[in-house]
């Protein structure tokens, strides 16, 4: 049912395998996309940089943070109007125009990070971003706090993806926030903390053989010959099952299931969770 | 009162010649009691009233009998849905002749049986009475109130009619004469066409067309389409899709079925909000009896059209009113919004092609077909075609439920069909739309109520509410409650609505507290801006109406806050302050009655307000006899019973 959206290696496979390409016109640019790929990868692939913090490519895209934001018309419109819109959820369609860097979409950017500043003024993912869009202090009422989740569900959305669907979000509205409430689905993977734009997530990956997130500790299984650390044993079960129940054999195609999250921006991240060189007994 | 013959009707014929049959039957009847049984009446005891009129019927069965009137032949009650002026419930009418009786208590039965039933007399006091501008008096019928002969009721055509649990009761009143005609005589494509010329829009808040909907929806190549119909009526101060849901929930499954055929069908869904209990247990008692009459299911109407129309209740998210959060709340998903950039026609529920249409929308449905789509066309103005129904609700004098043409003035809504404002009082603003639609102030009072115009207004026509506001409202406070509204509602997924409210609210605060400053105008402005064009859905998007409608028509009140820390309306208790004049007569029952012991004085006289002990908290204004209490802001005084500033 849901569907993973386009990456990078997928535009290039959708460019590769369907013929059917839309050109568009990015920052003045004519440039020739994939019909149906997302704005942000197109623009991704050109080096036009568009910030983002909720969009990964591994990931069902979900339109939360609103600094992907950019102009668009679209053929047909009158020469003056351009409408605002989310860059990772915009299909391109042919004729499109965008603009990633007016005026309009930076005024909407920084007034975003502004807010995003008052949320979280501990991050300094957040205050770097804020300070490239002329933004120093917030200028909104401040919240007392160290906590620097900005609620992007990427946590959320990995922890689907690995298949444990273990991390919610809870309350709605200001007082929406993250957790796990049920603490028995959390198997210790790291990959939301890896994730995680802003580091809101707190962990101790190993602390004498033991890893400690979500407040629940957890034992880890070491490779007996070169004394690494493959993981806590319930994220080993986990894979295995996985593999199993997709027909696979354990475990050399295993790496290729459980890297499913593993993609280009924190594949270097990942790496340090992601690998198991050898069947966990 | 029978609820069916449980046979399945084999055909549209065998349907037809019921409806007939009961319409014969009925042509017998002398009177019938229709008792209100729609939530504001329920809520004043309209069951005790009902039982009441059973016990004195059976009671004057004999003398009954002699008059001619025996019951379920020639006299007949029921209860019936919303007859829409709450203000004056509990209603019982009496057909067919249109007595309308108002605030009618379970002795009335009585007095109603042995005088109106048995000897023809009206029970006077229960009368409807007109306000004096309209020269007072008793008004025996219904059709003699403004508030009701200024009225055209489509979607509400059949509440406060019909007993919604009885199916017969639905044919009697012309109930699927539409569905029959689609599905006799039309083809799927005409019924589409018939939607399309009838120029109906989405009546649940975004003005959508209906026909195209339908029209893209048939374009798409895809096997299954979804069908829903959004009954996650959650606007505060609204009410006409749960009064047609538990006062006519037939008349919502035949626009479902007319558009179930239409579209090819064959699933769809009802998602109808947690608090109303009332409209799930008709909806749900209708459906049964639709399957077991064979109009829901398979081979209805023995025309192989297959149908199943299942109940989903929302948790009670006023964000899971917004169509694509509704649809992942039946997929057992958070209710978050999606942005629509492929819309739900391609990629709806499921990510399969859905058609979602509000309750009142598909209402009007029947109606189209059977009448035709130039009879619905011919009402309205511009773009906007048809009738609309609004929760008239607030300071006004006939709170309610209405239904008019589009393009009706605000003004004839709220003088003539709503006897104005309560007290006579001065007409401040009529906020339309709900919780993110806009204030309308009184120069604003004779546009047309219509999509583009209120849109144009900064107001917006949202599903219908219509709260009308006095002169004793103040204007930042109303933005300030709408924004708190909203920010409980907020489902919290993207920054500037979840954020941008928070601060919002904030700023309002402050400023309603006394502590505003230069520039926070222009900064709520700009952070409006952004909720307005960046958030991710349309609750976040006219999230800022309410603050942004208040600042363009009562920019003055704002400032009037900010620079004279002064409330002109006397509301915000952190601004005024309450003051005892000359009329005082010492009569100490202020000083009685205050929770801080802040009055002091003697018997006759004048008694005095510690400034520092009082909490503002308006008791001695509302127990003192002699007006003798006045509220001051900013050194003026601004008092209730006094001209305002």
């Amino acid at each position: 049912m849901r569907k993973v959206r386009p990456t990078l290696d997928d535009t290039a496979r959708m460019m590769s395998e369907t013929n059917e390409t839309v050109t568009i016109t990015i920052d003045g640019r004519d440039v020739e996309a994939p019909a149906g790929a997302y704005i942000l990868d197109v623009a991704g692939e050109l080096d036009i940089d568009i910030p983002s913090l909720c969009a990964h490519p591994g990931l069902e895209p979900f339109g939360a943070c609103r600094l992907c934001v950019v102009e668009i018309q679209k053929p047909g419109w009158d020469d003056w109007y351009r409408q605002l819109v989310t860059s990772c959820l915009y299909p391109v369609a042919d004729g499109l125009k965008v603009w990633t860097n007016s005026e309009e979409v930076r005024r909407n950017r920084e007034v975003v990070l502004d807010l995003q500043l008052a949320r979280v003024p501990k991050s300094d993912v957040i205050g770097d971003l804020a300070r490239e869009y002329g933004v120093e202090r917030t200028s909104y009422a401040e919240r007392d706090t160290d906590d620097t989740c900005i609620m992007c569900a990427i946590c959320v959305r990995a922890c689907d993806a690995v298949g444990r669907s273990a991390i919610a979000t809870l309350s709605r509205g200001p007082d929406k926030y993250v957790d796990v409430p049920d603490k028995d689905a959390c198997i210790g993977c790291l990959v939301c903390a890896h994730l995680c734009p802003t580091d809101a997530i707190a962990f101790v990956a190993d602390d004498n053989g033991k890893r400690t997130i979500w407040d629940k500790q957890f034992d880890l299984v070491t490779d007996e010959r070169t004394g690494e650390v493959l993981g806590t044993p319930e994220y080993l079960e986990h894979v295995r099952q996985r593999a199993t129940d997709r027909g696979l054999r354990w475990p050399d195609e295993m790496k290729h299931e459980s890297a499913k999250v593993k993609r280009r921006t924190y594949s270097s991240k990942l790496a340090r969770v992601g690998r198991i060189e050898e069947p966990a007994e | 009162m029978s609820k069916g013959n449980g046979r399945p009707f084999r055909d549209a014929n065998a349907l037809l010649a019921r409806a007939d049959r009961i319409r014969a039957q009925r042509a017998k009847l002398k009177h019938e009691i229709r008792i209100c049984a729609g939530p504001g009446c329920l809520a004043l005891g309209a069951r005790a009233i009902h039982e009441e009129f059973l016990t004195q019927i059976s009671e004057h069965k004999a003398e009954l009998k002699q008059a001619g009137l025996a019951l379920n032949t020639t006299l007949a009650e029921k209860c019936t849905g919303c007859h829409g002026m709450c203000e004056a419930g509990p209603i019982v009418t009496l057909e067919p002749e249109g007595t309308f009786y108002t605030g009618v208590k379970p002795r009335d039965a009585k007095k109603i049986v042995e005088r109106t039933l048995l000897k023809g007399e009206l029970v006077d006091k229960r009368l409807y009475e007109l306000g004096h501008q309209r020269g007072g008096g008793k008004v025996e019928k219904y059709a003699d109130i403004p508030f009701y002969s200024l009225q055209v009721r489509v979607a509400l055509r059949n509440v406060g009619v019909v007993d919604p649990t009885s199916l017969d009761d639905f044919l009697a009143a012309g109930g699927f004469r539409g569905f029959v005609r689609a599905l006799s005589e039309m083809t799927p494509d005409e019924v589409v066409t018939a939607v399309e010329d009838s120029g109906l829009r989405g009546r649940g808040g975004a003005g959508f067309p209906s026909g195209r909907k339908w029209r893209s929806a048939l374009r798409v190549k895809e096997d299954r389409v979804w069908l829903i119909c959004n009954g996650d009526e959650g606007d505060p101060g609204a009410f006409m899709d749960r009064a047609i849901m538990e006062g006519d929930p037939y008349s919502v499954l035949e626009g479902m079925m007319i558009a179930a055929y239409a579209l090819g069908a064959t699933d769809a869904w009802l998602y109808v909000r947690h608090e109303y209990p009332l409209a799930v247990k008709h909806l749900q008692m209708a459906i049964d009896t639709l399957e077991n009459a064979g109009l829901l299911g398979d081979d209805i109407l023995g025309a192989g059209m297959s149908l199943r129309i299942r109940i989903s209740r929302g948790g009670g998210a006023f964000v899971c009113g917004e169509s694509s959060a509704l649809m992942r709340s039946i997929e057992g998903r958070v209710g978050e919004p999606r942005a629509k950039y492929v819309r739900s026609v391609e990629k709806g529920l499921y990510d399969q092609p859905t058609v979602l249409n509000n309750v009142e929308s598909f209402t009007c449905v029947p109606a189209i077909i059977d009448r035709g789509a130039e009879w619905f066309a011919s009402m309205g103005r511009d773009k906007s075609r048809g009738t609309k129904a609004f929760s008239l609700v607030g300071k006004v004098k006939h709170t309610g439920l209405i239904e008019v043409p589009m393009g009706r003035t605000l003004r004839e809504i709220i003088y003539d069909i709503g006897g104005g404002i309560i007290d006579d009082r001065p007409f401040k603003a009529v906020q339309t739309g709900g919780p993110s639609g806009g204030c309308l102030p009184a120069d604003k009072l004779d546009l047309p109520v219509d999509f583009d115009t209120l849109t144009r207004a900064g107001a917006m026509m949202g599903s219908g509410g219509m709260i009308v506001m006095d002169d004793h409202t103040c204007m930042v406070d109303v933005a300030k409650y709408f924004i708190h509204f909203l920010i409980g509602e907020s489902c919290g997924k993207c920054v500037p609505c979840r954020e941008g409210l928070r601060q919002v609210h904030d700023m309002l605060e402050k400023i309603t507290s006394g502590r505003g400053e230069d520039g926070d105008l222009e900064k709520i402005e700009r952070l409006c801006h952004t909720m307005e064009v960046g958030s991710l859905c349309a609750l976040g998007k006219s999230a800022p109406y309410p603050v942004t409608s208040t600042i363009r028509y009562f920019r003055a009140e704002y400032e009037a806050h900010i620079r004279d820390k002064m409330c002109p309306a006397g509301v915000c208790p952190d601004l005024i302050m309450y003051e005892i004049n000359k009329e005082c007569t010492g009569c100490l029952i202020c000083k009685d009655h205050c929770p801080t012991e802040a009055i002091s004085g003697e018997k006759k006289k004048l008694h005095v307000i510690d400034e520092d002990a009082c909490i503002s908290c308006g008791i001695c204004m509302s127990v003192c006899k002699f007006d003798a209490v006045d509220i001051k802001s900013g050194g003026v005084i601004v008092s209730r019973d006094e001209a305002v500033v």
